[in-house]
C-alpha cells in the first residue's frame, strides 16, 4: 500500500502550481524586495523633490510621474513598501499571537474561561473595525507603530475565534487523548499535539489578514492617523494625491493599484494554504 | 428463528440465462500522473435469484468491481477491457444517461455506511418517494401508498410516523432498512450490496441480512454481496468469488469453497475468519495468579439532555475481577456501557460511584500527578488506528512519547527501547521516520500497541482494537497480542462487539446490556451454556454459524 502511495505523492509534487498562485508569490516577492532594498529598484529620492518638474506625467524618466512637490512617484511607492509591509507584519504578529493565545486557552480549558474569553471576543467583533482601531490609536497616540498595533488588535478577535474552533476540533481527536494516556502533562500535550495540528488554518488566516492589514493601514494613513506626512506610506500617498485627482490621476492610481495587487496576492496565497489542509 | 431455511438456501435456477455476466473485466485508476490496474481478468455470472458474494480484504478490487457493474466508478477510474452484460446487453461502455435509467429500476445499490447515505435534511418518506418520481411515477396518491407499503415491508412501523421522520431520528439498523426499501422499491433484478452491514452491531446485522434474504426470496431478486467477512458470505451466499489484488483467487459454490478451499489465499482467509476458526488452546493461567483488576459497583450516570432529575445509566453496578496474566472480555452492542467501563478502568473517566482497583490502588480516587503516574500501569489501545496517531509526528516520535513523559533516560537508551519495541510488534526499522499516513491500518494498530507497551504496563485495555481491521490483518494482530501476553505476562481487558473474536482471545467474559452485566464467567461456559437469553441471541448472530454447521455435517 505504501509502495503505491509514494509515487503518487512524488507526481503531485512535480506538478506545476497554478499560474495565478505563481503570479501572487511573484508580486509578494517583488514588494518584499522593495521593502528590503528599495535603493536597488528606485534611484531617485523619495523625499527630495526636483523643482520645475512638479506634477509631471508618467514618462521614461519618471515611470509613475511626480507629485505636487516634484518627488518621483515610483520611488515613493517603492520606499513606501517598507513602511506598509512592516506595519502589516507587526499588525499580523500582534493579532496572531494574542488571538491564538486567547483561542488556545479558551479551547483547551473550556468552561468558564472559554465563556468569558469568547464573550470578550464577541464584543470586539460587534464594534466596527475602523472605529475600534481609531479608538486604540487615540489611546496610544499617533504614529505608524501605534497604527499597526491598532490594526492588529482588531484582528485578535478573528484569530481567537478560528484558533478556538481548531483547538476544539483537535482536542477531541483520539491522538490527543492517547497523548494524555501516555502520561503527557497538560501543557506538553498542548504544545506537542494540539498547537501544531490546529495552526495550519490559523496560518492561512494570517496570510489573509496580512492583505487586510495593508488595506486597514492604508485607510488609517489616508485619514491621517498613521505615519506623519513626509514618510512615503501607501495610504498617505493616496491621500496626498486626492487633491490632484482631476489633474494628476497617477498620484492616486499608482499606489492604489499596488495596494490592490498586494491584497489580492495575499488572498490567493491564503487560499492555497487553506486548501492544503486536507 | 429461520435457521433451517438459511441452511438450505433457495436452489438457484442455473438453467436460465445469467442475469449478469462479467467477462474478463479490467479496470484502471489514474491519479496524479500514474496509472494502476486494480482489477484484472475478473469474470463471473449471477443467475436470477442467486446470491453471489465477492469476498476479499481492502484493496482487493471487490468494491471497484461492484462500482463498475453499477457504472459508478470514480472519475479517475475506467474500464479498460472486458464486458458487463446485463440481460445479455453489454453495458460496460454505456453513456451516463442510459445507465441512469437502468439504475434503481434494473440494478440497485445498498451502500455501505447508512449514517452518511441518507440526506439529513429530508424525511425518509420523501427520500423513498424520490426513486419512484425519478423513474416516472407522477401520481401522488400512488407514490404515498407505495412508500408506506415499502416501509411496512422493511419493518419500519408505524409507517405513517416513520415516513415523517428524519434520518437522525433513526438508529443505524433502521437507516439501513430505509436504504433497503429504496433499493427494492422498483423490484430490480439485481441488488448490489456493498458491505451492507459492516457498520452495524452483530444482532442488528443479522436482522438486516435476514430482511434482505426474505425480500430476495419474495421478489426473486439476485444479490451481488460485497463483503470482507467470509462468515457473512458463508451464511448468505450461494456462490462465492474470492478476490485478491484485483484477481480472482477462487470461485465456486460456497460450501465447496468452505469445505475444501483450493487456493492458498482462500485457505488463509478461512483460517483467519474469527467466526469460522476454531479457538486456539489458551494457556491456563496458574491458579496462584492473584487478582490484577477488580471492578466493584461501578456506576456512571449522565444527566439526560432537556430532562432534569432524570439520569442516563451508562454503567450500572458493574462487577468483575480479572486475574493477572489473563484476558477478560467486555461484550455488548453499542450503548451497552462496555466502552464507558473500559474508560473508567483506564482512568479517562471518573465513575459516579464504585471502585476500580488495579494492583491494589483505586483508580477512581486518583487525580493530577497520581493519575499520571498510574498511567504507567494501565494503557489503552484505541479502536481507530487512523485517529489515534498524531498525523504530524513520525512513528519514532509517537512510540517514544511515553518514555519522554516518564523516564529520565538518555536519548540513546530511549531510541534503543523504541527500536526494540517496533521490532517486537513486527514492523521494520524503516517505519521509524515515516508519518502514520504512510502506513496501512494494520501497521498503524501495531504502532498503537507498541506505544502502549513501551512503558511496560501491567494492564492493557483494548477498546475495539481490531474491529476496524480486515479479517486477515485482524488475525495477525490477535496473534501478536497473544504472544505479547505470554511473553510479558500482560493482563488484557478486551472490549468488543464481536463475539467470534472474543472466543479466540479471552479467558473470561462479561456480557453487557444497557449498562448492566447480564452474564459473566469463563468463555467456554458462556459460549456453550449461555444462561441468559440476550447472550444466546448474541451467539446466534455470529455470522458463519450456519455455514460452520453446514461444514460440520455435509
Amino acid at each position: 500500500m505504501s509502495g503505491a502511495a509514494l509515487p503518487l505523492r512524488a507526481a503531485r509534487a512535480l506538478r506545476l502550481p497554478p499560474l495565478g498562485l505563481v503570479l501572487a508569490w511573484a508580486m509578494v516577492a517583488l514588494v518584499m524586495a522593495w521593502a528590503i532594498a528599495p535603493g536597488l529598484f528606485a534611484w531617485q529620492s523619495p523625499l527630495q523633490g526636483i523643482s520645475g518638474s512638479q506634477l509631471a506625467e508618467p514618462s521614461a524618466q519618471h515611470w509613475l510621474g511626480t507629485d505636487g512637490l516634484g518627488r518621483d512617484m515610483y520611488a515613493r511607492v517603492v520606499y513606501g513598501a517598507r513602511e506598509s509591509l512592516l506595519g502589516a507584519f507587526l499588525a499580523v504578529t500582534v493579532g496572531l499571537t494574542l488571538g491564538t493565545l486567547l483561542g488556545l486557552i479558551a479551547g483547551a480549558r473550556g468552561g468558564l474561561v472559554d465563556a468569558a474569553v469568547m464573550r470578550l471576543v464577541d464584543t470586539l467583533l460587534a464594534i466596527p473595525s475602523l472605529l475600534l482601531s481609531l479608538s486604540v490609536i487615540i489611546l496610544l497616540g499617533f504614529g505608524s507603530i501605534n497604527a499597526a498595533i491598532a490594526v492588529g488588535f482588531v484582528s485578535v478577535a478573528h484569530f481567537a475565534r478560528l484558533s478556538r474552533t481548531e483547538v476544539l476540533r483537535v482536542r477531541r481527536a483520539e491522538y490527543v487523548e492517547a497523548a494524555f494516556g501516555s502520561g503527557g502533562r497538560f501543557l506538553a500535550v498542548l504544545w506537542r499535539h494540539v498547537l501544531p495540528n490546529a495552526l495550519t488554518s490559523v496560518l492561512a488566516l494570517a496570510a489573509l489578514q496580512f492583505g487586510s492589514a495593508i488595506l486597514a493601514l492604508a485607510t488609517l494613513g489616508f485619514l491621517g492617523y498613521g505615519a506623519p506626512p513626509p514618510t512615503p506610506e501607501w495610504g498617505l500617498l493616496i491621500a496626498e494625491g486626492r487633491d490632484f485627482l482631476a489633474s494628476a490621476w497617477w498620484l492616486t492610481c499608482a499606489p492604489g493599484v499596488v495596494v490592490v495587487l498586494v491584497v489580492l496576492s495575499a488572498e490567493r496565497i491564503s487560499r492555497s494554504l487553506g486548501a492544503r489542509r486536507t | 428463528m429461520d435457521l433451517a431455511a438459511r441452511l438450505s438456501p433457495a436452489p438457484a435456477t442455473n438453467t436460465s440465462a445469467p442475469l449478469l455476466a462479467v467477462e474478463d473485466l479490467a479496470i484502471r485508476y489514474v491519479s496524479g500522473g500514474t496509472s494502476r490496474r486494480v482489477v484484472e481478468g475478473v469474470s463471473f455470472t449471477v443467475a436470477p435469484g442467486e446470491v453471489l458474494a465477492l469476498v476479499g480484504e481492502s484493496g482487493s478490487g471487490k468494491t471497484t468491481t461492484a462500482q463498475a457493474v453499477l457504472g459508478l466508478l470514480p472519475a479517475n477510474g475506467a474500464i479498460e477491457s472486458g464486458s458487463i452484460r446485463l440481460d445479455g446487453t453489454d453495458i460496460a461502455h454505456w453513456p451516463e444517461r442510459k445507465l441512469a435509467a437502468l439504475r434503481g429500476a434494473r440494478i440497485s445499490l445498498i451502500p455501505q455506511d447508512p449514517t452518511t447515505s441518507l440526506n439529513p435534511v429530508r424525511t425518509i418518506g420523501s427520500q423513498i418517494a424520490e426513486i419512484l418520481q425519478i423513474h416516472g411515477e407522477r401520481n401522488r396518491g400512488r407514490i404515498r401508498a407505495r412508500v408506506l407499503e415499502l416501509l411496512t415491508r422493511v419493518g419500519l412501523e408505524p409507517a405513517e410516523m416513520r415516513a415523517q421522520q428524519y434520518p437522525h431520528q433513526l438508529s443505524g439498523g433502521m437507516r439501513q432498512r430505509v436504504l433497503i426499501a429504496i433499493a427494492v422499491a422498483l423490484r430490480p433484478g439485481l441488488i448490489v450490496a456493498d458491505e451492507p452491514t459492516s457498520a452495524l452491531d452483530v444482532t442488528v446485522q443479522r436482522r438486516v441480512l435476514d430482511l434482505l434474504d426474505d425480500l430476495r426470496r419474495e421478489y426473486g431478486t439476485a444479490v451481488l454481496l460485497v463483503t470482507h467477512d467470509l462468515g457473512v458470505a458463508a451464511d448468505r451466499a450461494d456462490r462465492v468469488v474470492v478476490l485478491r489484488q484485483g484477481r480472482i483467487q477462487e470461485a465456486g459454490p460456497v460450501r465447496e469453497v468452505l469445505a475444501a478451499p483450493k487456493s492458498e489465499y482462500a485457505r488463509q482467509l478461512l483460517a483467519d475468519a474469527p467466526s469460522l476458526a476454531t479457538p486456539r488452546a489458551r494457556p491456563i493461567a496458574p491458579p496462584t495468579a492473584g487478582t490484577m483488576l477488580k471492578v466493584a459497583g461501578l456506576t456512571q450516570l449522565y444527566p439526560m439532555a432537556g430532562e432534569r432529575s432524570r439520569v442516563f445509566r451508562a454503567a450500572d453496578d458493574v462487577n468483575f475481577e480479572v486475574r493477572a496474566g489473563t484476558t477478560h472480555a467486555l461484550v455488548g452492542e453499542s450503548g451497552s456501557g462496555k466502552t464507558t467501563t473500559a474508560r473508567c478502568i483506564a482512568g479517562f473517566l471518573r465513575p459516579t460511584s464504585g471502585t476500580v482497583e488495579v494492583g491494589g490502588t483505586d483508580v477512581a480516587q486518583l487525580s493530577g500527578e497520581q493519575l499520571r503516574q498510574f498511567r504507567r500501569k494501565v494503557q489503552l489501545v484505541f479502536q481507530n488506528p487512523f485517529a489515534s496517531l498524531d498525523p504530524r509526528q513520525t512513528i519514532g516520535q509517537i512510540v517514544e512519547e511515553p518514555l519522554w513523559n516518564f523516564d529520565a533516560v538518555s536519548r540513546i537508551e530511549r531510541e534503543n527501547r523504541v527500536r526494540g519495541m517496533i521490532e517486537r510488534v513486527g514492523l521494520p526499522d524503516s517505519v521509524l521516520t515515516r508519518p502514520p499516513a504512510a502506513l496501512s491500518g494494520g501497521q498503524r494498530q501495531r504502532v498503537a500497541i507498541a506505544r502502549a507497551l513501551v512503558l511496560k504496563p501491567r494492564v492493557v485495555v483494548l477498546d475495539e482494537a481490531v474491529s476496524a481491521l480486515d479479517v486477515t490483518v485482524q488475525a495477525r494482530i490477535l496473534e501478536l497480542l497473544d504472544e505479547l501476553q505470554r511473553e510479558l505476562g500482560l493482563t488484557y481487558v478486551f472490549v468488543s462487539h464481536d463475539l467470534a473474536v472474543v472466543r479466540l482471545i479471552a479467558d473470561t467474559v462479561s456480557v453487557m446490556r444497557s449498562g448492566q452485566v447480564v452474564e459473566s464467567g469463563p468463555v467456554e461456559t458462556v459460549f456453550h451454556n449461555p444462561a441468559n437469553d440476550y447472550t444466546r441471541d448474541l451467539i446466534a448472530a455470529i455470522p458463519g454459524s450456519a455455514g460452520a454447521a453446514g461444514k460440520a455435517a455435509p
